[in-house]
């Protein structure tokens, strides 16, 4: 039960929805930069929604299965094919023993998802199976992935099982799959612009007058500075009203910062655990998943909304969320 | 009485507000002061002792703790009488939690917090360990023997563990060693490498690109993945450092000795013989 890497692709790590309660040790949280797709990709194969998974970064790996395995390919479209069909994402697929996953044009968003049923099977180090990259921990053998690493793979639960058996009765193709997909609308196909709903962050009112409309009002340019700790954006410059006396405290996934410099930083999952510049402005957590697929080049604009409303998206994503573990329980075939 | 424990009898009043929909900051005069730290520590205490349905955890710095929750389960909680009868169900989440916060911060226990563990660092000062000792003490119109006796003089305040795992952000250093960062930052820092930036000492638990002024080298690991906790340091300890010589380092490096001594043994170390700068990082 194991995959083995041909090509490593650009960035591709083991991640899962990362740690939590050690933050006061200065331990990030980590976990998947998308972690809506990875929790989507893991129930797409019947497993629990934390389950380890590959976050693969623009330009995509090359895999071989030593095994049958069902599997789910989520978040941005980079192209995933297998043995030269191209796979459908969003969805349970059973691929046979042999097959050769590659990705290639990285046609929408950033990040890709690869869940297999059962999970890979790292160690679990600090309560998380994810990669944290600059500890040199987590994951497999705390890095990116090479070429020849062999991935072994965790016994699928029942339900994974299950869907496994019924697809393998319709064969003739390189894989199995199903007819329908699970929700993807929220990584708009070819568009360079996105737009994430955000809340004024603690230090919104410190800004001048002008740096507060702009926060929410003109877009950002990603810039080449991009990757799992966070993206920097150029654009408009932010100033402070007047300086502002800050120390060091936690910060959170999402948290627009600003350095002296006057251009932003979106945080994302391996932020540091503090940080000292102002916040201007806060992503909702439903739209984190958005910023996540942010590519460099890419327009970003932040649309303000309230904490109220924030929560509300909130309730119903997980409501979908939950409406989508039912969904796989009765066996969608 | 100490003049820090007549300070810290007083029971400061924080503020309390959201910070996003997944987290609420609780936040006092943003001040590096031994005596709002106290206040920072017990909060943080008393919410690991007590976490609300939904907490996930809680993460203490200089002059805040920010409480981050998972909304869902607040609100599931909340519409199941969890959170007692005080708090409305049709209220937006965070309401609930702000209003929870203000009461705890208002009815903490300054006096109650735990004592601090002292851990004694041994350090191995100057030589291939500490090649900007010497500018150091050049910079302070010292000799590298006074700047070491200065520095393993101190007793130095974790005010907050960041940056990287484990590493402590210190308050107590004599400002007469304060020293600029280097102008040419190294591209990499041995791990357990104690530094000198402006008026703050630190020790780097992993090898990392840096710029302080490198003064010396512990061989005591500071991040230790896999135990419980992963962190030789946490906020609110004491740190005192030991000179040790080059024979005594790489005997401690081999056996993997730790020269901690905890809790008990250190309570008499008052937080009011520490002075403190007003330090960044």
């Amino acid at each position: 039960m194991s995959i083995t890497v041909l090509m490593p692709g650009m960035q591709t790590t083991v991640q899962d929805l990362g740690r939590t309660g050690y933050q006061k040790y200065g331990v990030i949280a980590g976990g998947a930069a998308d972690s809506y797709a990875l929790r989507v990709a893991n129930l797409l194969v019947g497993s629990d929604e934390g389950a380890a998974g590959l976050e693969i970064t623009l330009s995509g790996p090359v895999l071989q299965f030593e095994c049958e395995a069902l599997i789910a390919v989520t978040g941005g479209d980079l192209s995933p094919s297998v043995d030269g069909v191209p796979l459908p994402m969003w969805r349970p697929v059973l691929v046979p023993e042999g097959a050769e996953l590659r990705f290639g044009a990285a046609k929408s968003g950033c990040r890709a998802y690869l869940a297999a049923a059962g999970g890979f099977d790292v160690p679990t180090i600090m309560g998380g199976r994810g990669t944290y990259l600059r500890a040199g921990i987590g994951g497999f053998e705390g890095r990116e992935l090479r070429t020849g690493d062999v991935l072994p793979l965790g016994e699928p639960s029942e339900a994974g099982k299950q869907l496994a058996g019924e697809l393998s009765s319709s064969s003739g193709k390189p894989f199995a799959s199903v007819s329908w997909h699970a929700d993807n609308r929220y990584i708009p196909p070819g568009r360079t612009s996105l737009t994430v709903r955000a809340m004024r962050g603690p230090e919104f009112e410190k800004f001048t007058t002008g740096s507060r409309e702009f926060g929410f009002r003109r877009p950002f340019e990603a810039t080449p500075q991009c990757d799992r700790m966070g993206c920097r954006l150029a654009g408009s410059s932010l100033v402070l009203e007047r300086p502002v006396d800050m120390l060091s405290e936690a910060v959170a996934p999402g948290t627009v910062q600003v350095p002296p410099d006057g251009n932003p930083i979106l945080l994302l999952a391996d932020r540091q655990t503090a940080g000292g510049y102002p916040r201007i402005a806060q992503v909702a957590a439903v739209d984190l998943p958005i910023a996540a697929q942010l590519r460099p080049g890419q327009r970003i604009s932040f649309l303000e909304i309230t904490v109220e409303e924030a929560e509300r998206l909130y309730r119903k994503r997980e409501d979908q969320i939950r409406m989508m573990k039912q969904f796989m329980k009765i066996s969608p075939l | 009485m100490s003049h820090s424990e007549a300070v810290t009898s007083l029971n400061h009043i924080p503020c309390v507000a959201p910070y996003g929909e997944c987290a609420v900051r609780v936040f006092w005069d943003a001040e590096i002061r031994p005596d709002i730290h106290r206040q920072v520590r017990a909060l943080h205490e008393e919410l690991e002792r007590r976490p609300f349905p939904g907490m996930l955890e809680c993460v203490p710095s200089y002059a805040a703790v920010t409480v981050f929750y998972d909304p869902y389960t607040v609100w599931t909680a909340r519409k199941q009488g969890d959170f007692g009868r005080d708090f409305s169900a049709e209220d937006p989440v965070y309401r609930t939690i702000v209003s929870l916060l203000e009461k705890r911060a208002a009815a903490l226990d300054i006096l109650a917090v735990s004592e601090p563990a002292v851990v004694e660092i041994p350090i191995c000062y100057g030589g291939e360990y500490g090649p900007d000792l010497e500018e150091v003490a050049r910079h302070a119109g010292m000799t590298p023997e006074e700047v070491v006796k200065v520095h393993a003089s101190g007793e130095y305040l974790v005010y907050m563990l960041g940056f990287a795992p484990g590493f402590p952000y210190l308050g107590g250093m004599a400002e007469s060693i304060a020293a600029p960062r280097r102008e040419t930052p190294r591209s990499a820092i041995p791990a357990g490498s104690v530094g000198i930036a402006g008026k703050q000492t630190g020790i780097y638990p992993l090898s990392t690109p840096g710029g302080w002024q490198l003064i010396g080298r512990t061989p005591l690991p500071l991040f230790r993945p896999t135990e419980d906790p992963p962190s030789l340091l946490r906020a609110g300890d004491i740190i005192v450092f030991r000179p040790i010589s080059r024979d005594e380092f790489r005997r401690l490096e081999q056996s993997g000795e730790y020269a901690v001594s905890e809790g008990a043994s250190g309570a008499e170390a008052s937080q009011a013989e520490i002075s403190h700068g007003e330090e960044r990082l």
